[in-house]
């Protein structure tokens, strides 16, 4: 066994014990990093493997939560399919705003996307009879088994671990290192035969639906969605989990996201201007880390190597 | 196997290739040569499907193939390198080329198999036969200049293609390189039979390596035919001269 295996199952092993010495407040809080490390993962499929300008992804997290709030609340389903139900309408959405800005590059693709989830967001803000306008849908009922605060946790532990494990093999599959190709040269990898919109449009695809898993967790953890989770400021801190963390790893991600939920927990308790010191963390990150926290890491570790991806 | 008829592509009011010509017989190495702005990368480009003419006509095989992307041409078995180096910088060696040949087994698609060690054997070769088996798990981006011009027509061995299109192979290169690099050429076309059209400037090279040579000369072909044909001919000699005497 390789020692990366021994070190995931050791971490593994240590979120399993967490709520039983945690309080109530941080097993949420342990949770909400966990949905959100496997948000900004999902999102870095897109943009760390696929080279695709993916600028508004909260609104795939957030359909994702509406989807499944939707069904829990409003139709009597049984709540297992809600739960699958919003992750995959937001693969849906995902297709559909994908084919429309997939035949636009790069910034421009970036661009239209944040429109057309500009447009996700003000419907959902505004459509009070359906989905409740600006104050979302509270006390949301979910099955007893993960109704409680540990059940929740455990059941986001594990969704996230199994989602972990499913973009592992995605991204060290064939149509992982195609993505990576066409990541690195687009040109180069038509001219060996890869059709590569086609690629980013399955790989937008998967990016949605896993972004669409996070927001299901979401609704299990918080019990509630509200439309600031797919406004596009939120897909600009998303963004910037990866860029911490390091776009070119896999675990960056996570790296970024649990830094950037944990500092706004704990800083936030002292002051209200905590994003002003994760404006100064992230300017020093650029400067001196350029691969990220864990690109670093993996840079400074494996120096003979020398491997990014 | 290659027939370019009457070309035209314009930019703009720019015709960067009016009216050229061009024949390529299976197993041929046939060069392309010309001065600097000349059209031959247009040209290039326009057989490989990375632009379309705007009139004339490309039979690759007896087929049309005019106006089709550059991955359906590559399915088709025309695949080339490029002038300027065209690889996936943040990937191995290995698997530079072993996407390539993923590609051409139209197994990118598979989203849950491992790709580790896939197609090994086959990259393994390839890599051998150019010369970069030792260097196969370095990140290409590391590189020298000369290796990774080479990796450039490993990858487009990936796809085992029947026409190679080389463009400008030893640009850039040192003469010890430019050496290695006729070598592969030669070994290219003399032990796996492949059909090559390149565009070089080192008039050495290519009267070295060519067997037929097509001139251009703003965008228009000038002649086509053997080296002696092609050496013996006044306006060639007038355009290298004239070029000469300006560079």
């Amino acid at each position: 066994m390789k020692k990366t295996h021994v070190a995931f199952f050791l971490l593994l092993a240590a979120l399993c014990s967490l709520p039983l010495f945690l309080p109530r407040f941080y097993t949420y809080i342990a949770a909400i990093v966990l949905l959100t490390a496997l948000l900004a993962t999902s999102l870095n499929l897109a943009i760390g493997y696929g080279g695709i300008y993916q600028f508004h992804h909260a609104v795939f997290y957030g359909i994702g939560a509406y989807g499944t709030a939707l069904m829990l609340t409003r139709t009597p389903m049984p709540a297992a399919l809600g739960l699958l139900v919003g992750p995959l309408a937001s693969a849906l959405l995902s297709l559909v705003m994908g084919v429309i800005c997939i035949r636009l590059s790069k910034l421009y693709f970036g661009m239209l996307q944040i429109s057309l989830g500009s447009l996700v967001w003000a419907t959902v803000y505004r459509w009070y009879s359906f989905t409740g306008g600006d104050d979302g849908i509270h006390g949301i009922p979910l099955p007893d088994r993960i109704a409680t605060p540990d059940g929740a946790y455990y059941y986001t532990l594990a969704v996230t671990a199994l989602c972990f494990f499913a973009m592992h093999r995605i991204v060290g599959s064939p149509f992982g290192k195609a993505l990576q190709g066409i990541r690195d040269n687009p040109v180069r990898s038509s001219a060996i035969g890869v059709h590569v919109k086609a690629h980013q449009l399955v790989a937008l695809v998967i990016a949605g639906f896993f972004g669409g898993v996070a927001g299901s967790l979401f609704v299990v953890v918080n019990n509630s969605v509200f439309p600031d989770m797919m406004f596009w400021t939120f897909s600009l801190e998303v963004l910037i989990m990866c860029l911490l963390g390091g776009m070119y790893t896999f675990f960056g991600p996570l790296a970024g996201a649990s830094i950037l939920v944990l500092l706004r927990v704990f800083v936030s308790v002292y002051t209200q201007y905590w994003s002003l010191l994760l404006g100064a963390i992230l300017t020093l990150v650029i400067i001196f880390l350029p691969d990220g926290v864990l690109g670093y890491a993996v840079r400074r570790f494996r120096p003979v190597e020398g491997r990014r991806a | 196997m290659l027939r370019v008829e009457s070309v035209v592509k314009s930019f703009g009011g720019f015709k960067a290739v009016n009216g050229a010509n061009l024949e390529v017989g299976a197993g041929e190495i046939v060069a392309v040569i010309g001065p600097n702005g000349a059209g031959k990368t247009t040209l290039f480009h326009l057989i490989t499907g990375h632009l379309s003419p705007d009139s004339g006509r490309i039979l690759f095989k007896d087929r049309e193939i005019a106006g089709l992307s550059p991955h359906v041409l590559c399915r088709m078995g025309i695949t080339r390198s490029f002038q300027v180096v065209n690889i996936f910088q943040r990937l191995t060696v290995f698997e530079n080329v072993q996407i390539a040949v993923l590609s051409r087994e139209r197994k990118t698609f598979r989203i849950f198999s491992a790709v580790q060690g896939m197609a090994a054997e086959e990259v393994h070769s390839i890599l051998r036969n150019v010369g970069l088996y030792e260097q196969r798990d370095v990140e290409s981006d590391l590189l020298s200049h000369g290796d990774q011009k080479v990796l450039e027509i490993a990858v487009a061995l990936g796809g085992k293609p029947e026409l190679l299109i080389l463009d400008e192979p030893t640009a850039g290169m040192a003469p010890e390189e430019t050496e290695r690099c006729i070598r592969l050429i030669r070994k290219l076309s003399d032990e796996f039979g492949l059909t090559i059209l390149f565009c070089e400037h080192d008039m050495g090279l290519v009267f070295e390596i060519a067997k037929r040579i097509m001139v251009m000369v703003r965008g228009g072909t000038v002649v086509q035919g053997s080296r002696e044909e092609v050496r013996r001919n006044r306006e060639v000699q007038d355009a290298y001269l004239g070029e000469a005497g300006e560079c």
